[in-house]
């Protein structure tokens, strides 16, 4: 249940909300496709945000293997990218995502919570650059990489 | 043609088949709170989602005509959000581009009310091998 005082969404919040990763995380991850997938917040720092995605059968994309399909990674790395932007404006920024390419490396392990960490790596006024990794355990074994751009839509980043 | 043939994500999100358009089968989801990105618009991941198996669909659909049984396997995709998804019924169809032996070429478009204005494009390449057996 959220409290009164929590707002429900990043965008509920007033406009001097100072941005607090984990905090903001719980929003994210509790509505919508974020929480109809099971994110949750995993761990961040300057410039970079970590969610998970924990396996579940109704997220397979191959129903003989157990394989997690494609589209419930592209939608953690698009919410651990846009988080890793506001951890470098210390602010919220509505923005939306532009486009995103997918490299998948290999399937990930069927049971395994695959962790997605979002980084960017240039802030302009309106554009946002992003770049990250999904792993199941071993970030040097990756099972995808992206990158993409963000847009500013009400305001500017810096 | 719908049910067995999407995988347990499509089923889950409610992506089902509309019908089919020279061939290529054009896919669907309701809005649902399941799907809701930032308040009030479609999350880009599952329009991803939705375009990426509207994409598979096509190349599925392309190997059947050819009689070959051929095993899919995604080497990336590139996806351009262009217009924000409202709450509505969401479309999406896969175009085979380029289907060689070995890995084939599809793109992807989705949109909503208006079929002239596609509210996302993706490309998609897949890697082909023989199925076992």
């Amino acid at each position: 249940m959220d409290s009164p005082k929590e707002p429900r969404t990043l965008y509920d919040t007033p406009p001097d909300f100072v941005f607090d990763p984990a905090r903001a995380a719980r929003m994210m991850t509790r509505h919508g496709h974020g929480g109809w997938l099971g994110l949750k917040y995993h761990a961040h720092g300057q410039g970079w945000f970590e969610l998970e995605l924990p396996w579940r059968e109704e997220l397979v994309g191959v129903a003989e293997t157990g394989v997690l399909a494609s589209g419930p990674i592209i939608s953690l790395m698009d919410n651990a990218t846009s988080m890793s932007v506001w951890t470098l404006t210390g602010k919220f920024v509505p923005h939306a995502t532009l486009d995103l390419r997918v490299d998948y490396m290999r399937a990930a392990e069927p049971g395994r919570t695959v962790i997605g960490h979002g980084e960017c790596y240039k802030l302009t006024r309106t554009i946002s650059f992003i770049r990250g990794i999904a792993h199941d355990g071993d970030p040097d074994d990756p099972v995808a990489h992206v990158i993409g751009t963000f847009m500013a839509t009400h305001g500017s980043y810096l | 043609m719908s049910g067995p043939e999407l995988p347990p994500y499509a089923r889950a999100l409610g992506i089902d088949i509309d019908h089919d358009e020279d061939g290529n089968p054009v896919l669907f989801v309701d809005f649902s709170e399941r799907i809701l990105g930032r308040p009030g618009f479609l999350h880009g991941g599952a329009m991803s989602g939705l375009m990426e198996m509207a994409a598979i669909a096509a190349l599925r659909a392309e190997m059947e005509r050819r009689g070959e049984a051929m095993k899919l396997k995604p080497v990336n995709v590139q996806v351009e959000f262009m217009r924000g998804g409202t709450e509505q019924r969401t479309y999406a169809m896969g175009t085979v581009t380029r289907a060689g032996r070995r890995v084939a070429l599809v793109n992807a478009e989705c949109w909503q009310d208006d079929r002239r204005k596609p509210i996302a494009l993706a490309q998609m390449k897949i890697l082909l091998s023989p199925a076992e057996g």
